[in-house]
């Protein structure tokens, strides 16, 4: 695995003529058996999935996502233990973490990258390493094969976003409101705005995050979007005791759904 | 800007600005504005009357007789305690919502530790008229009661944080996240020489009011420089502040970090070490695998599990030395000064005042000067309880 797993997982979507789904797990939550197996379930339903290893002060992250990095962390999850789990799998999706800064830095950036690569990791999001910071760690993840997911705001200036998308590998993510993690009820037309701009410019696909947990969420945004990444939402029904398939299998038709729509419009578009 | 800030936003390896993309704007709006201002005589001198006549500078470098004495030196006292809302943030506090009320913010968030920032910031909020709301870690609204009091009645909204620690970390966390979501309108007024770029320069350069007068008076009283300056360290804001004032002097600078009860503490430059926190990078105590260590300190204040990026350079290269004061001590040392001296300081800042004392007993004769940064009277309903006094 490696970014071009990523590459690969987008291309193979956008040729069935659907939008991604990238869920996102916790690592260790609710407990580390349960991962494992919604890990696997997951697996049937994503084109990437977003792991996070649980870190004690999450900044970005909302009340639904602390609460399982906390939980996690009390079942004594930790990067190695997250990683055994992502090594030992046999199939399934591209994974990418999600982690902070901190638990990079902590081992050392080398070790860190070849530990992920070994575990068959396609890359890391890291939210506390903006794009100024980002030098040394593209260098290293690149080396070892792996995407260094890059951020992209509502408050994020033109240019900077244009310099963060040049250098962008795997996918680009998108954040829809500023604001922490978690689902919310609609999205302002700034930011679909926002959305058509970025993707516009992007030479990788692009994926929206924070605030996605309906198909009505991936209906109202999917003309301008690549794929979709699912965390509160997801976590929040596992909490609830529903199965990974019960949460993602509504979410992944409306991805799919996103075919006839397309069609509709090109057609529509041509027509006229 | 100081020696130690060679490339924009670092001080040595530390610093810089690891934050969220959607903060990035922000901060970077701010370290213009900041920039702007430092030239800017009207802001100058708008901040200097407001010093003089709001917050009652320059406050006294007092000879403490009686102390000295006892110590076996010359102990002068920085009295920041008798700053208006009773410690040196006020001056941070008005720097920084000045230069927000210029960005045309409306509201401002804050945390706090044992309250001295929240008060020091509502009464800024209040005297400008800006919005406040303050995070403060549900252990310390306990052990800091009058505090939260007086936020209140200075109109902010005080926001209890219960998670984990439930202390001046977690109040942090939640103060980042509320600035997350309302970057546009909201201000993030830190309160110590921690957080991304610019934040650690800007506050230690709003606070560096005390060092230079604290240099000033020395040399006016005694016609010499001190020995030695004695500040404690959480985030390390009041220490920043006199150190600034000497860096480039021959005189000793000591930094004294909580040593809680042994075991579990607060000092990171001591048995810390380097990785990021709160948007820098910084001495802080951890595990193996970067998850951030809960702490202990009596004092609320400096009940932090990092440092700022500065006393991180200031302590590899040496210019500073950081030592450890536990609880105990610390206790000792604010009820000494009330006896003897008729001053009740915060507990923090008796961290400093026992460390003076084991320098002194080590080498008698030195002149000091000790950061007295902050009053007790918020400490004392906590200590009854407990049964401390």
């Amino acid at each position: 695995m490696s970014v071009h797993a990523l590459t690969a997982a987008f291309e193979r979507a956008r040729s069935e003529g659907r939008k991604a789904l990238l869920p996102f797990l916790m690592a260790g939550h609710p407990t580390p058996q349960a991962f494992t197996r919604n890990l696997a379930e997951a697996g049937e339903f994503a084109d990437v999935i977003e792991v996070g290893v649980p870190f004690s002060d999450p900044l970005a992250d909302g009340p639904v996502i602390q609460a399982a990095a906390a939980q996690a962390l009390k079942h004594g999850t930790t990067l190695a233990s997250t990683l055994e789990v992502l090594g030992s799998r046999k199939a399934g999706p591209p994974v990418v973490l999600m982690l902070s800064v901190n638990q990079v830095l902590a081992g050392g950036l080398q070790r860190f990258a070849q530990r992920a690569a070994d575990a068959g990791v396609s890359g890391a999001i890291i939210p506390d390493l903006p794009f100024e910071e980002q030098h040394e760690a593209r260098e290293v993840f690149t080396r070892q094969g792996l995407a260094l997911v890059s951020m992209l705001a509502p408050t994020t200036r033109h240019e900077r976003a244009e310099a963060i998308l040049k250098h962008a590998q795997g996918f680009a993510y998108l954040i829809s409101v500023a604001g922490v993690t978690g689902a919310r009820e609609g999205f302002a037309p700034e930011t679909i705005e926002y959305l058509r701009r970025t993707a516009a410019k992007s030479p990788v696909p692009v994926c929206v995050g924070f605030g996605i947990g309906k198909p009505k969420h991936i209906e109202q945004l999917r003309e301008h979007a690549d794929g979709f990444i699912v965390g509160s939402a997801l976590i929040r029904g596992l909490n609830e005791g529903q199965a990974v398939r019960e949460i993602l299998a509504p979410l992944r038709a409306a991805c799919e759904a996103a075919l006839t729509t397309d069609n509709q419009q090109l057609t529509t578009g041509t027509r006229s | 800007m100081t020696t130690a800030e060679k490339t924009r936003g670092r001080f040595g390896i530390y610093g810089g600005q690891y934050v969220p993309e959607t903060l990035v704007a922000n901060l970077h709006e701010l370290e213009q504005a900041y920039e702007a201002v430092k030239q800017d005589a009207d802001f100058a001198a708008e901040l200097e009357l407001t010093l003089r006549e709001f917050v009652g500078r320059a406050t006294p470098l007092y000879f403490a007789e009686r102390l000295s004495a006892d110590f076996g030196g010359r102990v002068f006292l920085k009295r920041e305690d008798l700053a208006h809302t009773g410690a040196h943030k006020i001056n941070n506090a008005l720097g920084q919502a000045l230069l927000a009320r210029r960005l045309g913010k409306t509201r401002i968030v804050a945390e706090t530790g044992a309250g001295q920032h929240g008060v020091a910031t509502a009464a800024a909020c209040a005297r400008l008229g800006l919005d406040c709301v303050v995070y403060m870690g549900a252990l310390d609204c306990e052990r800091q009661r009058p505090n939260v009091e007086r936020m209140k009645l200075l109109g902010a909204t005080v926001v209890a944080c219960e998670a984990g620690s439930r202390n001046l970390k977690i109040a942090i966390n939640e103060a980042i996240r509320d600035w997350i979501s309302r970057p546009e309108d909201t201000h993030y007024l830190i309160g110590s020489v921690v957080g991304p770029h610019p934040y650690p320069a800007m506050v230690r350069d709003f606070q560096s009011v005390i060092g230079r007068e604290a240099r000033a008076q020395f040399i006016q009283r005694e016609g010499r420089l001190p020995d030695a300056v004695v500040a404690c360290v959480g985030g390390g804001s009041n220490a920043m502040g006199i150190f600034a004032g000497f860096l480039d002097d021959e005189v000793e600078l000591h930094g004294v970090e909580a040593g809680g009860r042994g075991e579990s503490h607060a000092a990171p430059l001591n048995s810390g070490s380097p990785g990021v926190l709160h948007g820098a990078l910084q001495y802080l105590l951890q595990d193996d695998d970067g998850q951030i260590l809960d702490t202990h300190s009596i004092a609320a204040g400096l009940d932090y599990p990092g440092v700022g990026p500065e006393h991180s350079y200031l302590k590899d290269n040496g210019r500073a030395q950081y030592h450890v004061v536990r609880d105990e001590e610390a206790l000792q040392a604010f009820k000494l000064l009330a006896r003897r001296e008729g001053i009740i300081p915060a507990l923090e800042s008796s961290h400093a005042l026992a460390f003076a004392q084991r320098l002194l007993a080590q080498r008698p004769g030195l002149s000091v000067i000790v950061n007295l940064s902050g009053r007790g009277d918020k400490d004392l309903p906590s200590l009854m309880e407990r049964k401390l006094l």
